[in-house]
């Protein structure tokens, strides 16, 4: 008995102290990065954060978000620090708001010298303290050429086309959602009337029969399999998905689209801002951010990139729309809390709306008024039953 | 020995990662997202989500009833074998819920899905693709799958433990195999089936996976609602107060099947 | 009846089975796709050990779960011996609390203590208070009931006698303990503590409310997989700890088979003896 519990003693310290190797100081960056946002080493791409760490010696700890929303929910959660985090543009805007980031300091990243002036100086950051551009891009409608006529595709419409009905998929985050339905209503996409977005609200519900899911990262695996026909999503992941499969199209809507810029930032509570603000140079290297972009398909905001690229690849109508098709395009700003959190309830309404209330309520009370019934008769049986036997006992 | 002094970490520890942490979730649940004040708003706007509440209610409900109904025969089967083969498919029913239930469920979802396993097979048989997926149906499939063994063990540590000269008895007695079922072994099995119910009941009402990925856009049920109000749009006091109501509504849920219960107990005693 | 019980039986288990074969053959699918079978391959496997952060991953699941195992299993015996010594209401206070995160769905215990931490975090001002020691925490506090409930009833089965005959035949308070009482309630410890390790190293949803950036365990990401095209390396993974997990509890079963014979032949034996 002793042996055995010395024996697993033993072993537990001999874990633990395999395992703390991982605890160890060594220099490291935490960096919080969209999902499917990073060339990774698949399908002989180059594995940015391999060639980071083999160059610097700083370990990346690399974990993924799937919306701007889920992303601010963890910063603002608490309890996690990032060193290096690439959310979009409005989202940026809101950050410094609320001042949940650090400024940078511009002289260890020397490679922004090659970001393009059009990106810099954005409404979002207008001194460009606190951003490095990272990508830009649009959103559009991805859809299956097999089963989406390409004059449907051609509006936001489509997504509400009782044709396709379940083979639809719409964005999983308020935002992007949001823009869709201004787009179609001819509304800013930036708008904090209530009453627009409330009929916003009306016409994303009204969406909701014909739709298969809400999704975000999930909509490569659906597109390519061609288990939905279409949807909206960004740009570059639509060259992404149709390397996988050949039949999809990609449109932007004649509504209008939004156009957006992803940067990289420090979040406050960093704790190697150095690693970081070197991570931050590395990506803007034009040759990483060339073999970079050229895998995830995102357009590059640093022109001498391009020349790394493939001809093909610059001058696709897609990642690099001419200026009539941009025209149509708007970019998100800040909204103000109130209007965020109005958009926020409607969005809640929207995902849960739609059932049958009345439906429930009826069978629930049914189901209830039937448990009162059952305790009541069994209660009468019993006293029936109590009464009996006395009678019986008294008989006897 | 008679150190009741022993228990004293484990109370602490509880009242600090327990007690404590409900309190929080109460504080959250007064208290508004934004201003941080004291409100009832969050309580008092928990109306609108009544439905999404009796849904959960009703989907999981279904789920435990059927996990019951094919759970019982199950149980009882094995409950007849001889010991080392009990063992055996004891483990056989223990081994999934080592398994990760995530990519069991994903496992579902690659089946039924429009391009999916069966509706494949059917395509090429000649059949037009069903609606399998994406339905209230598809989403107790996922529960009673992932929460059938939570009804199975109970019932068998229940049956397995039955004096199988009772059984005897009653039939020796001319009691027909019907009425030694109703009689007998279905009463002295009503500890195993609450324990089960109770057991499949809690974890499929406050799902949010299984809806996620078998669900369509109108089967969201209260957990997901929990959840993204945590993971995505940053309303914690929201989520703590649904989090209070749903709390609630499962202990009073489930005090209402120990008092079935217990009315059954008793009746057991009065035969005994 | 019988034969309908038996049928019920044969498809409960294919349907309990069905997908794990899915997920096995997906393993072995050299296209990415799970429902379409392209052609036989093991480059899942390879790809699997070739990927130190998934493999990592397992660790930190193990990691918590022994320790959490550990620590739940000394604390809750404890705990069930002190309050198989309380009385009335004492006792039944203490059951109650046990009985809160039974009841309470996973979704609130992680909640509430996702909040109890951030609000920690924030009082201390301690920036990364998610990570290694929370996740552990948590784990601990859910297994703690899984261990009392196992043990409890052993204890009220032990004839307190035998502890009095222990302390009058000379034995200290603790030697009587240690030697009586714990031998005679090890069947529960070692089933309470088996049942914490299998809770700990598949719990998904408490561990999703508390994990932070630096410490995650296998099934958190394994839900991160499942928002993004799945790299069927995991269905590899899957596979490999099914067929681990299964050849453990076929020997467990086994050596449990033969330790019972072997305490029958002894018992024939020594009756032929006496």
């Amino acid at each position: 008995m002793k042996k055995r519990l010395f024996s697993l003693l033993l072993a537990l310290v001999l874990m633990i102290s395999l395992a703390l190797p991982a605890f160890a100081a060594r220099e490291e960056i935490t960096v919080y990065n969209w999902g499917q946002y990073i060339s990774d080493g698949t399908d002989g791409s180059l594995d940015v954060i391999a060639a980071f760490e083999e160059e610097t010696g700083i370990h990346v700890n690399y974990i993924t978000f799937d919306s701007n929303e889920s992303m601010y929910t963890k910063l603002k959660t608490g309890g996690a620090s990032y060193d290096v985090i690439i959310p979009s543009d409005y989202m940026i805007g809101k950050l410094i708001e609320e001042d949940m980031l650090e400024p940078l300091d511009f002289s260890n990243i020397p490679n922004y010298a090659g970001i393009d002036e059009a990106f810099r100086n954005q409404a979002y950051d207008p001194e460009n303290a606190y951003s490095v551009p990272y990508t830009w891009g649009t959103v559009g409608l991805i859809y299956n050429r097999q089963y989406v006529s390409d004059e449907d595709a051609q509006s936001w419409s489509c997504l509400w086309n009782s044709k396709y009905a379940g083979k639809i998929l719409m964005f999983d985050n308020p935002r992007d959602a949001f823009a869709i339905a201004e787009s179609i209503l001819g509304y800013s996409l930036n708008t904090t009337d209530e009453n627009e977005l409330r009929q916003c609200a009306d016409l994303l519900a009204q969406q909701k029969p014909v739709l298969q899911a809400y999704v975000m990262d999930q909509i490569f695996d659906k597109m390519q399999r061609g288990e939905a026909w279409v949807a909206p999503y960004y740009a570059g992941d639509y060259l992404t998905m149709v390397e996988e499969n050949p039949d999809l199209g990609f449109s932007h809507p004649k509504e209008g689209f939004n156009i957006f810029i992803d940067a990289m930032c420090i979040p406050k509570g960093c704790q190697n801002k150095a690693g970081a603000e070197a991570f931050i140079n590395f990506l803007c290297r034009p040759d990483i951010s060339a073999a970079n972009l050229d895998y995830i398909g995102y357009s590059t905001p640093i022109s001498a990139a391009k020349e790394y690229m493939d001809e093909e690849v610059i001058t696709n109508p897609v990642s690099y729309p001419d200026d009539e098709t941009l025209a149509r395009s708007e970019s998100f700003s800040a909204l103000p809390i109130d209007a965020t959190q109005t958009m926020n309830d409607l969005w809640l309404s929207v995902k849960t709306a739609g059932a049958n209330t009345t439906l429930y309520l009826i069978a629930t009370l049914a189901a209830v008024a039937l448990v009162i019934v059952f305790f009541i008769l069994k209660n009468a049986c019993r006293r029936r039953k109590i009464a009996r036997r006395c009678r019986k006992w008294k008989s006897t | 020995m008679r150190n009741k002094l022993l228990a004293a970490p484990y109370i602490v520890w509880m009242a600090l990662f327990i007690v404590v942490p409900l309190g929080i979730v109460v504080y959250y649940a007064l208290t508004d997202s934004i201003t941080g004040q004291f409100t009832l708003s969050n309580l008092t706007g928990m109306g609108a989500y009544l439905s999404i509440f009796l849904r959960s209610i009703w989907l999981s409900l279904f789920a435990a009833l059927i996990c019951l109904v094919i759970g019982y025969p199950v149980a009882y089967f094995i409950s007849q074998c001889s010991a080392s083969r009990q063992r055996f498919l004891q483990m056989l029913i223990m081994l999934p819920m080592c398994m990760s239930f995530l990519l069991r469920t994903l496992a579902w979802v690659a089946m039924l899905e429009d391009t999916g396993i069966f509706n494949t097979f059917l395509s090429h048989l000649g059949i037009a693709p069903l609606p399998l997926i994406r339905t209230s149906g598809a989403v107790i499939l996922g529960m009673v799958y992932n929460y059938l063994p939570y009804m199975i063990l109970p019932l068998l540590s229940v049956m397995s433990k039955l004096d199988p000269r009772l059984i005897e008895a009653a039939a020796d007695l001319g009691c027909p195999p019907s009425k030694v079922f109703s009689k007998v072994i279905l009463p002295l099995s009503y500890p195993g089936i609450l324990s089960g119910l109770t057991m499949v009941f809690v974890p499929a009402v406050s799902t949010f996976y299984i809806s996620q990925k078998l669900g369509s856009t109108g089967t969201t049920l209260i957990g997901d609602v929990i959840e993204s109000q945590f993971k995505t749009a940053y309303n914690p006091n929201l989520g703590a107060a649904m989090s209070l109501v749903l709390m609630i509504l499962i202990f009073a849920c489930v005090s209402i099947m120990n008092r079935f219960g217990e009315s059954g107990d008793e009746e057991v005693m009065a035969k005994v | 009846m019988k034969h309908f019980n038996r049928t019920v039986t044969v498809l409960v288990f294919i349907f309990l089975y069905i997908p794990m074969i899915v997920l096995g053959v997906a393993s072995f699918n050299s296209g990415t796709d799970i429902a379409s079978f392209k052609g036989f391959t093991l480059g899942q496997y390879v790809n699997l050990f070739r990927d130190r952060s998934l493999l990592a991953l397992l660790g930190n699941s193990l990691i918590i779960a022994v320790l959490s195992t550990l620590i739940a299993t000394v604390m809750g015996t404890m705990a069930a011996v002190g309050i198989h010594n309380m009385n009335g209401r004492l006792r039944r206070a203490v059951m109650a609390l046990t009985d809160i995160p039974m009841t309470n769905p996973d979704i609130v215990t992680g909640v509430a203590l996702a909040l109890l931490f951030a609000f920690t975090g924030t009082m201390l001002r301690i920036n990364s208070i998610l990570g290694f020691w929370t996740l552990l925490i948590a784990h601990i506090t859910f297994n703690l009931p899984y261990v009392i409930l196992n043990v409890m009833p052993k204890l009220k089965q032990m004839d307190r006698d035998l502890v009095e005959a222990a302390l009058d035949l000379g034995c200290t308070p603790f030697q009587a303990f240690y030697k009586v009482v714990i031998h005679e309630i090890m069947p529960g410890i070692l089933a309470g503590a088996l049942m914490a390790f299998t809770m700990s190293l598949d719990d998904f949803v408490i561990s999703y409310f508390v994990t932070g950036s630096s410490f995650i365990t296998l099934p958190v990401e394994i839900y991160n997989y499942t928002k993004k095209p799945i790299p069927p390396k995991i269905y590899a993974l899957f596979t490999l700890m099914f067929l681990v997990i299964l050849v453990l509890m076929i020997a467990m079963n086994l050596l449990q088979l033969r330790s019972s014979k072997n305490a029958r032949h002894e018992r024939v034996q020594r009756r032929a003896r006496a």
